[in-house]
């Protein structure tokens, strides 16, 4: 019997899909006996319930207070381990987000527990101890690794690449109010403000949809029409590290080894040559569309489907043909 | 401010990454090594912050082989005052809660007042050692930060860190720990005369047995996770280039992403 804790990420009161991703990761991994317990910190979070339990979770703790609305590895880090021991999880799971690439490191060094990250697959033996694969070396190579514990093991998942569980629950699941939140008045790092960047909406690694530019863009005056097909397109606006580095678009659009890895179901790369450090971070999209002047450039030997072509010819008649689409 | 910055030595972006033969690790042949780069900011950042304060030191540590030193040699003729290379053949395989150990054990020795960490290596891509060591040490950590402001009279920092769509800011109190994402800041090159400064500099090497740690609590049997396979992700081959006018590419396209691909 597997008790497996699925920590699941809120944003302003709102369970965010990758939670739901896990709770299905953690779903797949279960077998008759097996318990999915999901876990939901924050402020407000009691109407979320229904979220959870069409997500697949067996049990849900609730723990609710007012210092806990914005994350704190110290907090968040002593109140899952603390919940993982008096539920005496196998497995601990929790999304690759900026906040589980920081918990899941946080909550293995408490439990002293395996740790796996950003993985994009897993399984778990007879005994309950997991094997997991991840990607290596920015997205150029995968490492499966095994486990040697069976207790307390910390796996983060990519985004994007596991399935949502969506069927109505059978059964009622239990629900827990966790009441023994620790001493948090002597935190030693402290949020003080969250500002929201301008920009796209959709966080890069989240988007089932990339329109990213590079070089060929030629300047962060003519980002607009990138920016346009990705809006068309309901997606998200990523940049090459050429296009970083000169100061047209920032950092948090890079996508490539020294940027974002990405794996959503369409990337389009408009103006990108395709060097390996930027193939490293999203070859593992589904469908790749890759539109560029140079028809040696490397990015088409990566991509579904190319356009040999000057982007700025290409893509506003692209963001046409989609909205016409859309219009239908 | 007495500083400190881990550091690891890793394949260059550009390698090519392949499989060794027992499929259990890369290739290594013909790879030629770095800092990592999310490393070189924390360096960075320590010298930026000693330069601004007008005192203080920066010290490189790392782990591994005698290779190694090479990386430290690096941080020495960017600035940093001295180095530490824990050098030992039990580390071999060691998993990161080890490493973490080793690390904080060695952190310990001096009285640092701000860490830095990469926000992970590229070659392993885990992001977790930074994180572990604060732990261990009992200490506050940021990571991830892209901005940083020390308070120094205050004994305080304060971090921007990136997430979803927003940044965070952080206060938090000193000494701590920090890993480093690309936007703090631009790493140095090293001078003429500061590669040759850096052959006079300090490079202490330390085995586990000077970090009173015994070899058999954190070499390869004691760790967590073993790796069984290192493949190359499935290859990518190329499809197909659409021709015609723009207009009729475009709506090849169109009907390719709706009717084969199947995303829109």
């Amino acid at each position: 019997m597997f008790n497996i804790l699925v920590f699941c990420e809120q944003r302003d009161g709102k369970i965010k899909r990758v939670a739901l991703e896990a709770l299905g990761a953690a779903l797949s991994l279960t077998s008759d006996g097996d318990q999915v317990t999901a876990v939901l910190i924050g402020e407000n979070i009691a109407s979320q319930k229904e979220t959870l339990v069409s997500g697949g979770a067996d049990k849900i703790i609730l723990v609710e207070a007012l210092t806990l609305n914005t994350y704190s590895s110290e907090a968040y880090g002593r109140i899952v381990s603390d919940i993982a021991k008096k539920e005496n999880a196998s497995l601990i799971l929790m999304s690759a987000t900026a906040m589980g690439k920081d918990l899941g490191p946080k909550v293995s060094a408490r439990l002293e527990g395996p740790f796996a990250g950003d993985c994009i697959k897993l399984t778990l033996d007879d005994e309950g101890k997991m094997t997991a694969t991840r990607p290596i070396y920015g997205g150029k190579a995968t490492s499966t690794v095994l486990s040697h514990q069976a207790s307390f093991q910390v796996a983060t998942l990519r985004p994007n690449v596991f399935s949502v569980h969506d069927q109505a629950a059978t059964q009622d699941p239990q629900v827990e109010n966790y009441s023994e939140i620790p001493d948090l008045s002597n935190l030693k790092a402290i949020i003080k403000e969250v500002v929201s960047t301008a920009g796209s909406k959709i966080e890069l690694t989240e988007a089932n949809i990339i329109v990213s530019g590079g070089r060929g863009v030629k300047g962060p005056e003519h980002f607009d029409i990138i920016e346009a097909l990705a809006e068309a397109l309901g997606g998200a606006v990523g940049a090459s590290r050429a296009a970083v580095d000169a100061g047209w678009k920032p950092h948090s659009y890079q996508v490539g080894l020294t940027g974002k890895t990405v794996s959503p179901s369409l990337y389009i790369a408009c103006g990108i040559s395709g060097a390996i450090q930027h193939q490293a971070g999203m070859s593992s999209s589904k469908y790749i569309v890759a539109i560029n002047k140079d028809p040696n450039a490397p990015i088409f030997k990566i991509a579904n489907y190319g356009i040999v072509a000057d982007l700025f010819e290409i893509v506003p008649l692209l963001t046409e043909a989609v909205k016409k689409m859309k219009n239908e | 401010m007495n500083i400190a910055a881990c550091i690891k030595q890793v394949p260059a972006t550009e390698s090519k990454i392949r499989p060794s033969t027992d499929g259990k690790d890369i290739d290594r042949t013909g790879l030629s090594y770095v800092v990592n780069p999310y490393d070189e900011f924390g360096v960075e950042e320590g010298l930026k912050i000693k330069e601004q304060l007008g005192d203080g030191s920066v010290t490189a540590i790392s782990i591994g082989g005698e290779k190694v030193a090479e990386a430290l040699r690096t941080c020495l003729a960017v600035g940093s005052d001295q180095a530490i290379h824990i050098q030992d053949d039990a580390i071999e395989g060691s998993d990161g809660h080890a490493i973490a150990r080793i690390l904080a054990a060695a952190l310990k020795k001096s009285d640092y007042d701000i860490i830095f960490f990469g926000r992970q290596a590229i070659d392993d891509d885990s992001g977790a050692i930074g994180i572990h060591v604060a732990d261990l040490m009992g200490l506050p950590h940021v990571a991830g930060i892209n901005k940083l402001e020390i308070i120094p009279d205050e004994k305080r920092a304060v971090a921007n860190r990136q997430i979803e769509g927003a940044t965070e800011v952080i206060e938090i109190s000193l000494p701590a720990i920090f890993t480093c994402q690309k936007g703090l800041n631009e790493p140095r090159y090293a001078s003429l005369p500061g590669i040759m400064k850096a052959k006079q500099k300090p490079m202490t090497v330390l085995s586990l047995s000077d970090l009173e740690i015994s070899a058999d609590s954190v070499d390869s049997s004691k760790a967590k996770t073993t790796v069984i396979k290192i493949e190359s992700p499935p290859a990518r081959s190329a499809g197909i280039i659409i021709e015609g006018s723009p207009s009729e590419a475009v709506a090849e396209l169109i009907r390719l992403l709706r009717e084969e691909a199947k995303v829109l």
